[in-house]
C-alpha cells in the first residue's frame, strides 16, 4: 500500500484530499535510493491549477526518462490544509513518495503569474527552506524558477538560487550533468552554482551586483563572480519535432482546469502585439509537423483516456497546417465520442466551419478579442483585427447559427482616448446590430447575447510596451464607469453585457512585473502580513500588501505609474530574449504614432529572433 | 451485450470521491480500448452505471458498475473476450484499484443501482481509537442490537424522518477485534455504517467515534426475482 505523509484525520477534515495524495495514471514510480537527482517540480497554486500545466508534464516526463533522475510534483497546500501543517509543523512533501521536500537535491517552481509569487513563500516556509538563498546551507534543496515571468526575475532574486531562462527541453540535462558531477567530487554548493552559471540560460542571482542612481532607476548591473556572464541568453528550442513531447500525461482523478488532452502545435506568434509579453518572448513561431502532431494526438489519447483533446498555441489559425490537422482530428475522435477544442482561433469561414462540426453551435460562443474599441488605438497596439473583420465574422457566425458573443477588451493602453473607451460599448452595439440586421426574426433564437470584458493593461517586459506608464487604480475606475455609462446609451443595451476587471489587483501586478530587487522586501513582507493565493479573489486582500509597501517604505507609484525615459536601465536587460532593445525601442515609437508593423510572414522586421536559426524567419528560405 | 464489472478500492484511493471515480474509469475504459457503447446526441457519454456510491475515506472489496458493449462475440470466443477485456483493464488500472471480474449480465437484467438492497462492511479500529476494554465495547454492541426498536431521526433532504433503524440492520457482530455490519442499501432505506455507529455511541451516551473507525465495504447484494439478496456479481455468468 502507498504510504501517506498526511494521517487520515487530517485528509479527512479536508477539502479535496485526494489534492495530496499523488497515485495518479501515469504517475512516474521509481526507487528514491537508486537515483543521484531527485528534483521536486512546484506550481505554486493549487492542484487542480497546477495540474493543468502543460509545461511540468512536458518536463516531468522528459526528467524522467533519465534513469539518474527521479522527478516529482508538488502544489500549494490549499488554505485549510495550510492551517493545519503549520500548527503541526507537518513539512510540506513530494506527491509521487510522500517524502519532504527540503530532503531532495532541486525545489523547481514554475513562475507562470505574477500573482502567486506569495504562495512561492508558502512553498519554501512549508518545507522548512529557508526564504532567502543566502540563508540555505549545504542541506537544502537548490530552488530553482522558470517560465515566463522569470523573464524579469528581480522581484524574486533573494529566493532562488538560480533562474532557468527560456524553453525549459534545451539545458536541463546539462544542468543535471554538472550537479551530478559536482556532488559526486564532493564539491560545494558554490561550485555547482559557479558552474551552473556557465551554461546558456542559467542566472545565478548572487553572482550580480546592482547599483542604483539617486532617483532610484539602476545605475549598473554587474556580475561579481568570474563565472557569470554579463548576459544571460534565453535558450529555446530551433526544431520543435526533435524535442521531447510527452507520452503518458499525468491523468488527476479529481477534476482539474485543463481535464483534457493539450497539444501544443506550435510556439510563438507572427503577430507582433505590442502588449503581448508570450508574442514577444517566445519569438520566432517555430511550428510541428503535421505528421508529427497525428502521431502524438492518437500517443495521448490512448494513454490518457480523455475525452477531449485541445490545440494549444497563441494562434491556432496561423498553424500552416490547420485544416489538415482539424480533418484529421475529426476523423479520429468522431466515433471515439472525444470532444475537439479549438480554442484562439480567428473567427472565419473556414474557422466556422470546423467550429460547426465540432461543438454544439446552440451551447458555445463566439471570442473575439479587438483590445481596443478603436482601429486607431488598436493600430498603436498593433491588433491586427478590423471592425470590418468583426462584423464580417459575426454576421456569418449569426447567419450559422451562433448568438452569443465574447468580446475582449484592455482598458488603460498607452494613448488611450476616450473615445477610445466609448468604442468597446459602440462595437459592442453594432455587433448587435449585425445580428438583428442578417438573421431574419422567424429564424432568431432569442436575443442576441454580447458579453464585453475589459482587463486593465499591465506593461510587461521585453514588449514594445516596457516604457509605458500604468494607469492609477481611479484612473483604472474611471474608465470602466465611463465604458459602462456608453453601454447604458445602446439602442441594444438590453442584449449586452459589461464586465471588467479588479484594479487592485492589476496595480500589483503591474509593480511585480516590472519591479527590482527591491520588491523582493514588499512580497515577503505582504506574505509575512499573510497574503496568499493573491490571484484567488475569493482570498485577495489589498490591505495585507498596501500595509507591505508602507512597512518596506516603498512607493508602488515608482514601478506603476513612473513615466520611463528611453534610455533607463531596466532590471530585466541582463537577459537577452532574442528580441533587441532596438526593436522594441522602434516598435514603442512607432506605437506612439499609431503606424502598425506587418506580421513576420508578411515582412520580417528584424526583431533579432533570426539569430536562432530557425522558425519562421527560415520559411521558403531553404 | 450487457456486462458486471467488480472491483476493489484500497488504500489512499478512499480518497477519491465517488464522482471522481465515475471520471476514472471512463477514462480507463478509453485506456482499455474497450468497445462500449456511447448514447446517442450531440455530446455522447458512456453507457455505464454504477451500484451504490461509496462515501470518501472508505476502502472496499466489492465495487460494481455495470457497461454495454457493442460486440456480442460468439460463444466459442466470448472466454477469450472477456479475459481480454479483463487483462486491458487490469492494465488500465492504478495500482490500488483492482478488477476482480467481468461477467455476462443477461440482457433482461436490470442495472445494479435499481436492484442493490444490502452491503456488508467491516468496521476496524484505527490505530489509537482501540477501546480500552474490549469485551464490554462487544457486550454493549450486542446488548445495542438485541434491542427491539432503534428509534432513529434521519436527517432527510425533506427534513427530519422519525424511523426503527433496527429492521434495517440484517446483522451487527464481533469479528474478531472488528465489527461486522449488513446494512439496507440502495435508494430507499439506504444505512450508512457510520450512521450506526453514531446512533449506538450516543444511546450509549458516549462521544461521537469521529474518524475512531477504518471503514470496508465488503459486499453489495442485489435482490434477484425471488426476492432473495445475493452479491450483484452472481447476476452474471462467469464465462473466463
Amino acid at each position: 500500500m502507498r504510504k501517506l505523509a498526511l494521517p487520515d484525520e487530517i485528509l479527512l477534515s479536508i477539502q479535496q484530499p485526494a489534492r495530496y495524495i499523488g497515485g495518479e495514471v501515469n504517475m512516474c514510480v521509481k526507487d528514491p535510493e537508486s537515483v543521484d537527482i531527485r528534483f521536486c517540480m512546484c506550481f505554486p497554486d493549487v492542484y487542480e491549477i497546477g495540474m493543468s500545466h502543460l509545461g511540468i508534464q512536458i518536463l516531468y516526463d522528459m526528467f524522467n526518462r533519465r534513469e539518474d533522475t527521479y522527478c516529482e510534483r508538488v502544489y500549494s497546500p490549499w488554505t485549510d490544509l495550510d492551517k493545519i501543517m503549520r500548527e503541526k509543523r507537518i513539512p510540506l512533501f513530494a506527491l509521487e513518495s510522500q517524502d519532504p521536500v527540503k530532503d531532495f537535491d532541486f525545489l523547481g517552481i514554475t513562475l507562470q503569474y505574477e500573482m502567486c509569487y506569495t504562495n512561492i513563500l508558502q512553498i519554501l516556509d512549508l518545507s522548512h527552506i529557508p526564504l532567502h538563498s543566502r540563508d540555505r546551507g549545504e542541506e537544502f534543496p537548490l530552488v530553482i524558477g522558470g517560465g515566463p515571468c522569470a523573464y524579469n526575475p528581480e522581484p524574486l532574486a533573494e529566493f532562488f538560487d538560480l533562474f532557468y531562462i527560456g524553453e525549459g527541453e534545451t539545458v536541463y540535462g546539462q544542468l543535471f550533468d554538472a550537479y551530478k558531477e559536482n556532488k559526486k567530487n564532493g564539491k560545494s554548493r558554490r561550485t555547482f552554482l559557479e558552474k551552473a552559471a556557465e551554461i546558456p540560460g542559467i542566472y545565478v542571482p548572487a553572482f550580480y551586483d546592482v547599483t542604483y542612481k539617486s532617483d532610484g532607476t539602476i545605475e549598473s548591473f554587474k556580475p561579481n563572480n568570474p563565472h557569470a556572464g554579463k548576459k544571460v541568453t534565453k535558450e529555446l528550442v530551433v526544431d520543435m519535432d526533435s524535442a521531447p513531447y510527452i507520452e503518458k500525461p499525468l491523468v488527476p482523478f479529481i477534476k482539474v482546469t485543463q481535464d483534457r488532452v493539450v497539444l501544443e502545435i506550435q510556439r510563438g506568434c507572427i503577430r507582433g502585439c505590442r502588449f503581448c509579453q508570450a508574442g514577444n518572448v517566445y519569438r520566432p513561431l517555430r511550428e510541428h509537423g503535421l505528421e508529427y502532431l497525428k502521431r502524438c494526438a492518437n500517443k495521448l489519447l490512448e494513454t490518457t483516456g480523455h475525452e477531449e483533446i485541445s490545440l494549444s498555441s497563441l494562434s491556432s489559425s496561423d498553424y500552416t497546417h490547420l485544416p489538415e490537422l482539424t480533418d484529421f482530428l475529426m476523423d479520429q475522435c468522431s466515433a471515439k465520442g472525444i470532444n475537439i477544442s479549438l480554442p484562439s482561433l480567428r473567427i472565419d469561414a473556414f474557422s466556422l466551419d470546423v467550429m460547426s462540426k465540432v461543438q454544439d453551435v446552440k451551447k458555445s460562443s463566439l471570442t473575439f478579442a479587438p483590445e481596443a474599441g478603436t482601429q486607431r488605438l488598436r493600430d498603436v497596439i498593433n491588433k491586427g483585427l478590423t471592425e470590418e473583420i468583426i462584423l464580417d465574422g459575426a454576421s456569418k457566425a449569426f447567419m450559422g447559427g451562433w448568438n452569443r458573443v465574447k468580446l475582449y477588451f484592455m482598458l488603460g493602453l498607452p494613448t488611450e482616448q476616450p473615445e477610445d473607451m466609448e468604442g468597446i460599448a459602440l462595437l459592442s452595439e453594432k455587433i448587435a446590430r449585425t445580428y438583428y440586421d442578417t438573421v431574419p426574426k422567424e429564424q432568431r433564437r432569442g436575443k442576441v447575447q454580447i458579453v464585453a470584458s475589459s482587463s486593465f493593461f499591465v506593461p510587461k517586459p521585453f514588449t514594445p510596451f516596457q516604457w509605458a506608464k500604468m494607469c492609477t487604480r481611479d484612473e483604472f475606475l474611471e474608465r470602466a464607469y465611463l465604458v459602462k455609462n456608453k453601454f447604458r446609451e445602446m439602442k441594444n443595451f438590453k442584449s449586452l453585457k459589461y464586465n471588467w476587471h479588479e484594479a487592485d489587483v492589476t496595480i500589483l501586478e503591474g509593480v511585480l512585473a516590472r519591479g527590482d530587487r527591491n520588491v523582493a522586501a514588499v512580497v515577503e513582507q505582504a506574505y509575512k502580513n499573510g497574503a496568499l493565493f493573491d490571484s484567488w479573489s475569493e482570498n485577495f486582500d489589498n490591505s495585507l500588501w498596501m500595509k507591505a509597501f508602507e512597512q518596506c517604505h516603498i512607493d508602488p507609484d515608482f514601478y506603476t505609474v513612473r513615466e520611463r525615459q528611453i534610455d533607463e536601465v531596466f532590471p530585466w536587460d541582463f537577459i537577452d530574449a532574442g528580441i533587441s532593445r532596438e526593436f522594441l525601442e522602434r516598435e514603442w515609437l512607432l506605437a506612439l504614432e499609431g503606424r502598425v508593423t506587418p506580421n513576420c510572414r508578411r515582412q520580417c522586421s528584424g526583431c533579432g529572433a533570426r539569430g536562432f536559426g530557425g522558425g519562421v524567419c527560415y520559411e521558403d528560405k531553404n | 451485450m450487457k456486462i458486471r464489472i467488480k472491483f476493489s478500492k484500497e488504500g489512499s484511493m478512499k480518497f477519491v470521491g465517488h464522482l471522481d471515480m465515475m471520471r476514472y474509469f471512463q477514462k480507463a475504459i478509453r485506456r482499455a480500448r474497450i468497445p462500449i457503447r456511447y448514447s446517442e446526441g450531440f455530446s455522447p457519454h458512456q453507457i455505464m452505471s454504477f451500484a451504490a456510491p461509496l462515501g470518501v475515506g472508505i476502502t472496499s472489496r466489492g465495487e460494481y458498475l455495470d457497461i454495454e458493449v457493442t460486440e456480442s462475440p460468439a460463444e466459442t470466443e466470448a472466454a477469450s473476450f472477456f479475459r481480454t477485456m479483463k487483462d486491458r483493464l487490469s492494465q488500465a488500472m492504478v495500482e490500488e484499484i483492482r478488477i476482480l471480474s467481468c461477467r455476462k449480465l443477461p440482457d433482461a437484467c436490470k442495472n445494479a443501482m435499481s436492484i442493490v438492497c444490502a452491503a456488508d462492511y467491516t468496521l476496524s479500529f484505527r490505530e489509537g481509537h482501540e477501546p480500552k476494554d474490549p469485551e464490554a465495547f462487544f457486550e454493549k454492541l450486542a446488548e445495542f442490537y438485541a434491542r427491539e426498536q432503534i428509534l432513529v431521526t434521519k436527517q432527510t433532504k425533506k427534513g427530519q424522518r422519525d424511523l426503527d433503524l433496527k429492521p434495517l440492520i440484517y446483522c451487527l457482530e464481533r469479528r474478531e477485534n472488528r465489527i461486522f455490519m449488513q446494512v439496507s442499501t440502495g435508494s430507499t432505506d439506504n444505512v450508512k455504517p457510520e450512521f450506526v455507529m453514531e446512533t449506538f455511541y450516543r444511546e450509549m451516551g458516549w462521544e461521537s467515534p469521529g474518524v475512531a473507525f477504518q471503514i470496508q465495504r465488503e459486499e453489495v447484494y442485489g435482490r434477484d426475482a425471488a426476492g432473495h439478496p445475493i452479491p450483484l456479481e452472481e447476476f452474471g455468468e462467469n464465462i473466463e
